[in-house]
């Protein structure tokens, strides 16, 4: 489109020459900048409610602020001390103080929830710490205390907090893939109640290969069909792939919710032909999820399978056939290079869709059948813990972000092997 | 597709296992989706075959004001919305992007695309975080929004493919004859381009309509949507008033199947130049 500018510099340039090539230059500038006012708007809006929102869960994985918001001077003492033994006389004071107006204030929950991601049950002890204050008079503070809830005398607890002071942490992010970082800042091994979460992404990679591994078994001879049928046919069979892409996600999982209950309509029919003598368990385990979830990625898989495929000719297989190759040699060598582009595709849309399902497992899956989805949502919307639901959006996030480059070169090797 | 004259034995039998994996393919994709509409007719409350009678009980539970008519209507209030915005900043950005070169532009495209490449459940959270700030949980508006982020690629992507096609001769050629710049959008480029632009309005309503994680996110009881009623349902219990929901549902999608067929038959004609 910028060809004629291009022209203007190859003679002799006069003095009129370059103005009109300086003219030129202009009105091509003026149009740029018409087309990228016109992009703007979307841009604007895309960079604010999304770029902007995806890349806060970075910032939300590490922000750590309650406990410094709400005893500010204890998160700051705690700090400063290194963790080897008990805190002194200052420290309890500060804390019984910090606590007692953060009691009276209702703020201390939101520090005491805070706590309680060190080690459970922190939160109803500050809560009953702070609801029994009012017995401690005066100094000293640090045996009162103790004598208050004798937990306060162990120093695992002041390292939780030292761990909770803020204003920034890591420990989300490690606790991710199942780390934590040691009071004396080394990083170890999370407790096993919390080892969870690997366990979680080595699922969801494996629901999601499996879906994958089918889709392709499955989809890669339905997309050569429809592509070497006859006219009336592949539009036929074509349609038959459509519907279910353009029907609702939820609907297709109600079909299958119906299909594979226990008196659904799979069991009724493999009882009424003796195939079966007890109703086979297919809902609430891996069978009903990989079987739903294959059915609503299969579409994903045929359509650019087909897309690439109805654009290379049958005479192909036929010339290699001529040339005297085996059939399996020839599809190796001539046309499976050339549906890579389409496979690639394929896979990529199919992989990074399975990687983030979340409804049907939800609804298909039993509890060991979840994937890191649901944990994403349990913590955003059930209990709040933002910093645990940023964490693993960002390893979800780089997981799916990983395959790119595997696609990008799937897709190049393709296109390269044509030529 | 049909085995050579020629084909061996071993081919034929390789032959017939993969029609025999393809029509197994089929029967499955099509399969549930035929099975169940039948049963959204039963007289009966289970969700199996042989059906005890035939009656429009289920429907009439359909039609009752809550909770499905309720979700019915907020969800086509807000994809109606979502399919308006989405459509004009999407072709605007298309239209920029296409009419000439600046720079960045294939960072643009793809920053614009971006929310089909992130997992459903990322965008989600993501949104719930921004509107918890700036106060959008829970209202329409927050809906829309989002939907609007999830269905503008497909009008971006549509719209961009239908005008790589288009003639810019034809907008020069009404600029000559003196049309300003909207003018010759409006009555020249619009026109044209039209069939891209309705089938990328069509997906952005479709998504906007089937879309659930987010809603579940960002939405509140006042925002109850389609998709969420059925989610809610499919999790308390479902019985077959849902098949009738889904029933109803199904045939939309294949209105909406025809009507898109047809508008990318319309646009790939146009883009090769038989335009009558």
């Amino acid at each position: 489109m910028i060809a004629p500018a291009g022209t203007a510099g190859e003679g002799p340039a006069g003095p009129a020459d370059r103005s009109l090539e300086a003219k030129l230059r202009r009105a091509e500038r003026r149009r740029s900048l018409k087309a990228f006012l016109l992009v703007a708007p979307l841009l604007l809006f895309i960079v604010v409610v999304f770029a902007g929102p995806i890349l806060s869960l970075l910032y939300f994985s590490v922000d750590d602020p309650k406990l410094a918001e709400v005893l500010p001077r204890t998160a700051q003492t705690v700090a400063a001390w290194d963790g080897a033994e008990l805190p002194g006389e200052d420290a309890y004071a500060t804390l019984v103080e910090e606590i007692r107006s953060a009691y009276a204030d209702r703020t201390v929950a939101a520090a005491a929830m805070r706590l309680n991601y060190e080690i459970s049950g922190f939160r109803s002890m500050v809560m009953r710490t702070g609801r029994k204050l009012r017995r401690i008079a005066g100094p000293p503070y640090k045996d009162a205390l103790i004598g208050l809830d004798e937990r306060w005398g162990d120093i695992a607890y002041w390292r939780a907090v030292k761990a909770s002071a803020g204003p920034y942490t890591t420990r989300y992010l490690l606790a991710a893939v199942d780390l934590q970082r040691q009071w004396d800042g080394s990083i170890g091994t999370a407790p096993p109640e919390r080892t969870i979460y690997i366990e979680y992404l080595q699922r969801t990679f494996w629901i999601s290969f499996w879906v994958l591994a089918c889709c392709i078994a499955i989809g890669y001879p339905m997309a050569f069909l429809i592509a070497t049928s006859g006219k009336r046919w592949s539009r036929f069979l074509l349609v038959l792939v459509l519907l279910p892409f353009w029907t609702s996600l939820l609907v297709r999982t109600a079909a299958w919710v119906v299909l594979l209950q226990n008196k659904g309509i799979i069991n009724d029919f493999l009882l009424y032909g003796d195939i079966i003598d007890e109703p086979l368990t297919l809902i609430f385990n891996r069978t009903g999820v990989y079987i739903a979830m294959v059915h609503i990625l299969l579409p994903f898989m045929v359509l650019p399978l087909y897309a690439v495929m109805r654009n290379i000719p049958a005479s192909q297989m036929r010339a290699a056939a001529s040339l005297g190759a085996k059939p399996l040699a020839s599809f190796l060598s001539v046309y499976l290079p050339q549906t890579l582009p389409g496979l690639g595709a394929g896979c990529i849309l199919v992989f990074i869709l399975a990687l983030g399902f979340y409804i049907t497992p939800a609804l298909i899956g039993g509890a060991s059948d979840q994937m890191l989805s649901y944990l994403i949502a349990e913590f955003a919307t059930r209990t709040g813990n933002w910093g645990m639901a940023s964490a693993i959006a960002i390893l979800l996030l780089l997981s799916v972000a990983a395959l790119y480059p595997i696609y990008r070169g799937l897709v190049r090797g393709g296109s390269f092997r044509l030529t | 597709m049909a085995a050579p004259v020629n084909a061996t034995r071993g081919q034929h039998v390789w032959y017939w296992c993969l029609r025999l994996i393809c029509a197994l393919g089929f029967v499955f994709l099509i399969g549930p989706i035929v099975v169940i509409v039948p049963i959204s007719f039963s007289s009966g409350s289970f969700l199996s075959y042989p059906l005890p009678g035939l009656s429009m009980r289920w429907y009439d539970a359909v039609v009752e004001p809550f909770p499905w008519m309720f979700a019915l209507e907020n969800s086509l209030i807000v994809a109606t919305t979502v399919t308006v915005v989405a459509t004009t900043l999407g072709t605007l950005a298309a239209y920029g992007l296409t009419r000439a070169d600046f720079p960045g532009k294939p960072f643009v495209f793809a920053l614009l695309i971006s929310p089909l490449a992130v997992p459903l459940v990322i965008t989600a959270l993501g949104l719930y975080f921004f509107f918890a700030r700036v106060g959008l949980v829970q209202t329409h508006v927050g809906l829309i929004v989002a939907h609007v982020v999830l269905a503008v690629p497909f009008v971006v992507i549509t719209v961009s493919a239908t005008l790589k096609g288009f003639d810019w001769n034809l907008v020069r050629a009404a600029e000559s004859l003196g049309a300003r710049p909207l003018a010759a959008f409006f009555q020249v480029t619009l026109p044209l381009i039209l069939p891209g632009v309705l089938a990328g309005a069509v997906f952005a309503f479709v998504t906007s309509l089937d879309e659930v994680i987010v809603a579940l996110f960002v939405s509140g009881p006042a925002q109850l949507t389609l998709p969420r009623q059925l989610f809610t349902g499919l999790r308390d219990q479902v019985d077959p008033s849902i098949v009738a929901i889904a029933t109803i549902l199904i045939a939309f999608s294949v209105a909406l199947l025809i009507v898109v067929e047809l508008l990318l038959w319309r646009s790939a004609r146009q883009r090769s130049g038989k335009m009558d």
